[in-house]
């Protein structure tokens, strides 16, 4: 078992998961509470990864973030390294192929927040802070949970995005998708069981763990 | 003192609205889908009007020829509606206390409990509004939109879920409160012994438009004189 793709492919996950949360839940915010119809393009833009080959999404962020392009040369020179083929750019590509999952949940947990109740909070004096805060982000608890692991997951099965925009490089940017992909090439299938066996675990585990935390209690089904 | 001149357009149903409420109490009469809850949501500020302008004692809230509009919350207007929309995972004294950010922790809490006493409903403060009734959480609605001591209260036909005896008696204690505190009131009613009740001035409104405003006994003489008939005994 290569235990230094697993603890990369947990880091990428965590870190993804944590910048993901921190865009998503003023995104949702804004694409339910905002008005005007630049919102519906801003919603489609926020989903356009889903339906974007993953290998379409890596060569577009390898051609971005390369020296070809002002953009990919100026984060370089900020940085002191190009983001293609490191963790950083792991994190950026990740973030952004994983930005459904977690702003489609949270758009629909706040849509299913009574209207009433955000403009009771708004004639209490809620500012947009205090409403998501106080009002949407408890009472959408669950699309909360679902959108924190189906981003989680999402990043760690991820292999596209990874193989176009990090490669294969021990330490930095090889994950346990890639290590399955290397293990399956090398004809290795009893390491490729294991790893696969590994990412199936930690997939139903974190399921069976939002599904625990989001069945309402007391129902079931006959 | 209320003024406003109101054009709001709602798909197909258009609201034209221009009066002074210049009484402490004020019921706006009129059928269902006459435009009551439009013109409230227009004045809490939750809906902008297409045109027009609203001023509370001389202070523009609304007017859409220089794009103004001070948020719901900064307008010192207080709204309770039939639904009482109480924020289901807090309970019914955090529910009160939600408004008075401002105040410090010992004065929120002396305000939350002088608001829930006020409403008969300091039994009620631990509980959670799926604990309450449908009148319950109505006073609870009604203590959560006092406590900001608002210069504006407006009322949706904000005790439908109470009985007769508990809405009187309530409605009563209301009032003498809100002239005290000097609070301006504009309530929403169909039912025209609420508003013959508060011997207020009434604003009939009919598909949108302003029918009458005066006096609810000039106003509403033809639903007392109904209501009258209908108590009278058929003769044979």
């Amino acid at each position: 078992m290569d235990w230094q793709a697993f603890a990369l492919s947990l880091r990428l996950a965590a870190v993804t998961t944590a910048i993901l949360l921190a865009i998503s839940v003023p995104l949702a915010a804004l694409i339910v509470l905002g008005r005007g119809r630049w919102l519906a393009a801003l919603e489609a833009l926020a989903t356009l990864p889903m339906v974007l080959p993953p290998t379409v999404l890596g060569f577009f962020l390898l051609v971005l973030l390369g020296p070809r392009t002002a953009f990919g040369r100026g984060i370089a020179a900020l940085l002191g390294h190009p983001l293609a083929f490191s963790f950083d750019g792991l994190v950026v590509g990740s973030v952004i192929y994983s930005l459904p999952f977690a702003v489609q949940p949270l758009v629909a947990g706040f849509s299913s927040v009574d209207s009433a109740l955000v403009d009771a909070a708004r004639l209490l004096g809620a500012g947009p802070v205090r409403l998501v805060s106080s009002i949407l982000v408890p009472l959408a608890r669950r699309s909360l949970v679902a959108a924190i692991v189906l981003s989680f997951l999402h990043t760690v099965g991820e292999f596209g995005v990874v193989l176009m925009l990090g490669g294969d490089i021990p330490g930095a940017t090889r994950t346990l998708s890639i290590v399955l992909y290397d293990q399956v090439e090398s004809f290795d299938y009893s390491a490729a069981d294991r790893t696969a066996l590994l990412l199936l675990g930690l997939s139903v585990v974190a399921l069976a763990l939002v599904y625990s935390k989001t069945r309402k209690p007391g129902v079931g089904r006959a | 003192m209320l003024n406003f001149s109101i054009d709001a357009r709602r798909g197909s149903f258009h609201l034209h609205v221009e009066c002074t409420f210049a009484s402490e109490w004020t019921v706006i009469f009129g059928p269902s889908g006459a435009g009551k809850s439009t013109l409230l949501r227009l004045l809490a500020g939750l809906d902008h009007p297409t045109k027009g302008r609203i001023a509370l004692d001389g202070r523009a809230l609304t007017e859409t020829s220089t794009r103004l509009c001070v948020p719901p919350g900064h307008r010192l207007t207080s709204l309770v509606s039939q639904q009482p929309a109480l924020f289901p995972h807090l309970t019914a004294a955090a529910n009160v206390a939600y408004g008075l950010g401002s105040l410090g922790r010992v004065a929120r809490g002396r305000r939350t409990d002088e608001m829930l006493e006020f409403v008969g409903a300091s039994d009620l403060a631990a509980r959670r509004p799926q604990d309450l009734s449908g009148g319950q959480a109505q006073r609870v609605a009604l203590a959560r939109a006092l406590a900001p001591a608002p210069r504006l209260l407006l009322l949706d036909e904000p005790f439908s879920a109470l009985d007769g005896v508990a809405s009187d008696a309530l409605l009563a204690r209301l009032q003498n409160w809100l002239r005290e505190n000097k609070v301006q009131t504009v309530m929403a009613t169909h039912d025209a012994t609420d508003a013959l009740a508060t011997s207020a001035e009434v604003l009939l409104l009919r598909d949108g438009t302003q029918a009458a405003l005066g006096p609810g006994a000039e106003v509403l003489a033809s639903e007392r004189d109904r209501l009258i008939g209908r108590l009278q005994p058929p003769l044979n």
